[in-house]
């Protein structure tokens, strides 16, 4: 990134707090988290080649606004050496910085010693910041695995980053998940995020192997509730009631963890839930508009519940069908709870029968797994889409509060 | 293999590097950061008023500059070129903390800027860099290149003299005796490939895969035998590519054997040389491809790694001395692999890589990578 000067980064960043600030959450749905967002030329957010501040109290990646393209990859650490783990994690650290304002880490892509292969790999060069995020989580093998205690990290395990439970109809490839580290990419270009996930990988060359990672091409959620509210696989607007980016009081409640939860390296961070949700495309396309309006509890033109005009009119529960899955996972038929939903379409080619290996890669933050993501799922038993879905692919991470200046991920763990 | 210009910079500041390339070093983790320490750094005083740079006219060629933070902000330090075009730049240097920065400066005038808050044009102090990059050779790696040399030599003999055994089963008739003699009549050859690959074509006489094969073209060499002794279970009609093997192994034996190799072996053609056996072994070995038919692929695998370690070892003086951290990190990797391979021996080779299933293959990967990485950093450090 020879060609832009820090300077104009800067602005753009001064820009960026001064504009909309974080983004928006809300609502109804977990598990297969049909709900809603915008797309980028109507973001109210940061322009499309901005950055986003990488240091501040909490990571960035899940109160922002969501961008528009996902490359989400898995890690098995396949040292027992903490300090190398340690060192690693400062690496990529100093390269998440340099990559989401927009610039090569380490000395660059080009103009290096010839003889050597650069620290970059290129494919960013001449590229703005896209909005890039990195988001780092903790899986339980960092704190256990297979019943060592690897890095002297078991004592720190917080409680509520439990083992998921099975639930109903899951169909989990071991090879789509888990995974020791986690690191979400995301950005308007999609280019922008394989390029930080391709150079993290290769930083981590000795300390770490890629177990598994899904590309997304189109958001489903969105934080920003002013915003258009985009269409999933299904053809239904997907997160209409997420929690908005922006509520601060919100955020506090549902998806920041605080000193209180038991975990003082945990205060400001959240916990990540992923699942990879294949849809059975092909059937869902056969199924009468009738019955898939029956099934969400929405229309389907404009995402109103049963019984109003408007996507945003308040739901009548008793109004959709007994399975319908927005009244399934709405907060008023499970407590209150609500979870921050970023999840992304996927389309990962054909499954070699002739249909489309397509769905959601659902990704959820709330401050307790234990209180989110878990009884929403269970509620999701009876859900009548399920016929539809199968989730196939499933993770759990602890991510740690933001990173001061001189900081590194996860330095209250080491 | 291309020729690479040697660019060693040796002399009285060598005897520091120890301590440079302790600088800025946590955790024992050297994998990502790049190139650390060279011949002559030059020392840059940074603090919240000021950028001290110890020497502002400079020789062309690898500079390496070794800045501290002395002031209470943290810093930057940016290099430009003539309108501001960054060379090269580190950021986020802590109060306190200091970092080295290598980079090429060929002749020509530049900047050093100093940025403390990160923020601004910086302080900055004007370079001026004269003259071309010494090429210089460093007599120890004269004496590598002469003794990497005769390995290469002793290799091609070793392969010619086992090739010689496989051959005459083959042409007995005898398939058992052949199958037992293929795998390690190969194993010279594998160590040294990529001098043999620069030799135009006889790397595609000697070792090409079916499925590499193009139109119209003959195949000849190892891997049209070994279809013969596996597959199609005779060797029947094969005699002719036996002897042709022979012939283009002594062919071999010549090029290596000339008083100048053309084209000629060089510090960073040995550690690029060294890479390239890693990479054999990523897309060839660990994927099965490459003993399609007789399953040998970890023969292969063993000898590529004792191609590539041999490399290593005959460098290592000068490694040691430019960049402490990869030569340590380089031993350690190369062992973890040598162990993990020799889990798979059985009796004088290794299990047929058939029966090694999908984890087991993602181990050996993993640790490929592990090493693969820092070694293609190598020539890199060999060259400055």
């Amino acid at each position: 990134m020879t060609e832009r000067r820090t300077e104009d980064l800067r602005v753009s960043r001064r820009r960026l707090l001064g504009v909309s600030g974080v983004g928006v959450l809300a609502g109804a749905a977990a598990g297969a988290g049909l709900v809603s967002a915008a797309r980028a030329d109507e973001d109210k957010a940061p322009a499309a080649g901005g950055a986003i501040p990488f240091h501040g109290a909490h990571q960035s990646g899940i109160a922002t606004p969501v961008q528009d393209r996902l490359h989400f990859a898995a890690f098995d650490v396949v040292t027992d050496d903490r300090a190398k783990l340690a060192g690693l994690l400062k690496d990529w650290t100093a390269a998440a910085a340099a990559m989401t304002a927009g610039r090569p880490h380490g000395a660059g892509a080009v103009g290096g010693i010839p003889e050597a292969p650069p620290d970059d790999t290129g494919e960013a060069l001449g590229l703005p910041a896209s909005r890039l995020t990195l988001t780092i989580g903790f899986g339980a093998g960092l704190f256990e695995s297979g019943g060592k205690d690897r890095f002297g990290l078991r004592a720190r395990r917080p409680a509520a980053l439990v083992d998921l439970p099975h639930f109903a109809g899951d169909r989990l490839d071991p090879e789509r998940s888990g995974g020791d580290l986690a690191v979400q990419a995301c950005a308007d270009d999609p280019q922008v995020a394989v390029h930080a996930i391709r150079n993290l990988a290769r930083i981590g060359f000795g300390v770490v192997s890629v177990r598994w990672s899904q590309l997304g091409f189109g958001k489903t959620s969105s934080t920003t509730p002013e915003e258009h509210t985009p269409r999933n696989m299904m053809g239904f607007k997907d997160g209409t009631s997420n929690i908005p980016g922006t509520d601060a009081e919100l955020l506090d409640r549902h998806v920041w963890a605080a000193p209180a939860d038991g975990s003082d390296w945990m205060a400001g961070g959240s916990y990540l839930v992923a699942r990879r949700i294949r849809m059975h495309i092909e059937t869902w396309d056969r199924t009468s508009l009738k019955e898939q309006e029956q099934l969400i509890g929405r229309d389907k033109a404009e995402g109103a519940a049963f019984g109003r005009t408007k996507e945003r009119d308040p739901v009548i529960l008793d109004r959709m069908e007994p399975n319908a899955h927005v009244r399934l996972v709405h907060p008023d038929t499970n407590g209150g709870i609500r979870i921050l939903r970023r999840g992304y379409s996927f389309t990962d080619g054909s499954d070699g029968l002739g249909r489309l290996d397509a769905g959601l890669f659902f990704i959820a933050y709330q401050r307790d797994p234990r209180k989110g993501f878990i009884p929403l799922q269970r509620s999701l038993a009876a859900d009548g889409l399920n016929e539809y879905l199968q989730h196939v692919g499933s993770g759990i991470w602890a991510c740690p509060p933001g990173v001061r200046q001189g900081g590194f991920w996860g330095e209250g763990l080491f | 293999m291309r020729a690479a210009p040697v660019v060693a910079l040796v002399g009285a500041a060598t005897v520091s590097m120890s301590l440079l390339t302790g600088c800025g070093d946590d955790g024992g983790n050297d994998g990502a950061t790049g190139a650390k320490g060279s011949a002559a750094a030059i020392t840059v005083d940074a603090t919240d008023t000021t950028c001290d740079v110890a020497k502002k006219e400079l020789p062309a060629g690898t500079t390496t500059f070794k800045v501290t933070n002395k002031g209470s902000k943290v810093t930057e330090v940016y290099i430009y070129a003539p309108g501001d075009k960054i060379v090269t730049e580190r950021e986020n240097i802590g109060p306190g903390t200091g970092v080295e920065l290598t980079t090429q400066l060929n002749a020509g005038k530049y900047q050093l800027a100093c940025k403390p808050g990160m923020v601004g044009d910086g302080i900055r102090q004007d370079l001026t860099v004269t003259g071309q990059a010494d090429h210089a050779a460093d007599p120890r790696l004269t004496a590598a290149l002469t003794a990497y040399k005769a390995y290469v030599n002793a290799q091609v003999d070793d392969t010619i003299a086992t090739t010689g055994k496989f051959v005459a089963a083959v042409k007995k008739g005898d398939v058992a005796e052949a199958k037992k003699l293929y795998a390690p009549s190969r194993v010279g050859w594998e160590r040294i490939e990529p001098v043999a690959e620069s030799f135009g074509d006889l790397d595609p006489r000697v070792d090409l895969r079916e499925a590499d094969l193009e139109k119209g073209q003959k195949w000849t060499g190892w891997h049209r035998l070994e279809k013969a002794l596996w597959k199609t279970k005779s060797v029947k009609g094969e005699a002719q590519y036996a002897d042709q093997l022979v012939k283009d192994l002594a062919e071999l034996k010549a090029k290596v054997s000339a008083e100048t190799l053309d084209p000629p072996i060089t510090p960073a053609s040995m550690a690029n040389g060294a890479k390239e056996l890693l990479d054999e072994v990523a897309t060839g070995k660990i994927t099965g491809e490459e003993e399609i038919f007789s399953h040998t692929d970890l023969v292969d695998f063993a000898a590529n790694l004792d191609g590539a370690r041999k490399v290593h070892e005959l460098l290592l003086p000068v490694v040691r001395e430019k960049d402490a951290a990869l030569a340590g990190t380089l031993d350690k990797e190369f062992q973890n692999v040598t162990d993990l391979l020799a889990e798979y021996k059985k009796g004088d080779g290794y299990v047929s890589y058939d029966t090694v299933g999908k984890a087991d293959r993602k181990k050996l990967s993993t640790a490929v990578d592990a090493l693969a990485e820092p070694l293609s950093r190598l020539a890199g450090v060999v060259s400055r």
